[in-house]
């Protein structure tokens, strides 16, 4: 049974945490929704260069640790006179490793509707814009919200890697707690609770939508 | 020349039993983590009374928790309940629950894309429920999984990197130290460790779509 006045003594401590972990979360949630899209258009354009410039970054950013993506930001820039703080590098670190995965996700989207609909749609005399906008990209959401709902539940989880960097996020602080009082087992055990009550919500959510989506086809 | 310096051999040398560790713990954990997700996965599917339902909240619990954390707790709080490992095993023993948990609810929805019509089919011909999971649902069932669990696999062998909170001498801890002799190898040394992580797994990832054309 975990003992509860390591949760009382340290309750302000434990919420600076799970705020700046919620924080950190809903900036990198928007950053990396924009920046995937983006990449994501980059990716489904049929211009050489940006299509490999999508290409290129998906690919790479993919198949690297986000650690590895965070460090670049907290040991690289400084080396060319850039210091930024461990929250900043580890959020902008999420932001461009969760991009990647999102781009992925809708690019994936929109390359399910039959490419005869947006011929059909131009033939009729949209543009390409009211093409994606009345035809695409309504049909493409309904694809796109499962895999991305469990993108941002990786997220929140991957938040946890500014605990790495002194990002006083709720890992970081759990990590102090846990050395200063030695109650290693039980301060675990609160932090544990303490990302559960945010992940299990969002991953109810997730499966939620997914049933929901299905069955509407 | 700072990139000469940064690539000097004593450094490469270090950096490659990082990566000689990164892949030795990966491996371990890629094998030891599938057992125990199709075990874990199969059960679920399976609905035996009590275990199922006990092994779904424990899936589901590791599943929602951030590895990292998990990482933490197996190599500092499991000693306060008497349970001592070394920084490898901690990193292994974490990694397989938290994997092991995703690949089973891999495992689970693979199984249970299988058609009921064909298990009904099975079982009226005469097989028994384990005949049929054996026979029928099981080998269609891991085809369908494979692009999912290699995903898994990479995703594994990227987080082996978190290990580096521990002190395990794999690839990002070794990036770290020789980072740490000068400023001026950062961006080389992370280059280089990069481009190790992107080959691998890069590697896999093409593996995984050339078996998926041949399955499907």
């Amino acid at each position: 049974m975990p003992d509860f006045s390591i949760f009382t003594d340290y309750f302000p401590i434990y919420m600076k945490g799970f705020g700046n972990t919620i924080v950190a979360s809903i900036i990198a949630l928007i950053g990396s929704f924009v920046l995937g899209t983006i990449i994501a258009v980059f990716r489904i354009s049929s211009v050489k260069l940006l299509n490999w410039i999508g290409t290129a970054f998906v690919e790479f950013i993919r198949n690297i640790p986000l650690l590895l993506v965070v460090f670049v930001f907290f040991y690289g820039l400084p080396s060319v006179g850039v210091t930024l703080s461990g929250f900043v590098c580890g959020t902008v670190g999420l932001t461009v490793y969760t991009a990647s995965f999102i781009a992925e996700a809708i690019r994936a989207g929109i390359m399910s509707v039959p490419r005869g609909q947006t011929e059909a749609a131009q033939a009729t005399g949209l543009t390409y814009i009211q093409t994606m906008r009345y035809v695409v990209l309504p049909q493409a959401v309904k694809i796109v919200i499962p895999p991305l709902s469990n993108q941002f539940l990786n997220l929140v989880k991957n938040s946890s890697v500014l605990g790495v960097f002194a990002g006083f996020d709720l890992m970081y602080f759990g990590d102090q707690i846990a050395s200063e009082t030695y109650a290693t087992f039980d301060t675990y055990v609160i932090v544990a609770l303490l990302y559960l009550v945010l992940t299990l919500p969002l991953s109810y959510m997730a499966l939620r939508l997914e049933r929901k989506l299905a069955q509407t086809g | 020349m700072d990139i000469l310096h940064a690539f000097s051999p004593d450094n490469i040398r270090f950096i490659f039993e990082g990566f000689y560790m990164t892949l030795k713990v990966a491996l371990i954990s890629i094998v030891l983590s599938f057992v125990v997700g199709c075990i874990a996965g199969t059960i679920r599917y399976t609905r035996l009374p009590v275990i199922s339902p006990i092994l779904g909240v424990l899936v589901e619990l590791l599943r929602n928790l951030p590895l990292l954390l998990i990482i933490f707790f197996a190599r500092f709080a499991l000693p306060d309940v008497g349970i001592k490992l070394g920084v490898v095993n901690s990193a292994i023993v974490a990694l397989t629950l938290f994997e092991g948990a995703m690949i089973a609810e891999i495992v689970r929805s693979g199984l249970n894309s299988i058609d009921k019509g064909q298990i009904e089919a099975a079982r009226s011909s005469g097989l028994s429920y384990m005949q049929t999971l054996w026979h029928i649902v099981l080998p269609q069932g891991l085809r369908r999984m494979v692009p999912p669990l290699v995903s898994q696999f990479i995703s594994l062998l990227k987080d082996t990197s978190l290990a580096v909170v521990i002190s395990l001498g794999e690839l990002m801890h070794h990036a770290k130290i020789v980072i740490g002799q000068s400023y001026s190898y950062t961006i080389p040394i992370l280059l280089l460790v990069a481009v190790l992580y992107f080959l691998v797994n890069y590697a896999l990832s093409l593996a995984a779509r050339r078996l998926e054309t041949r399955l499907v």
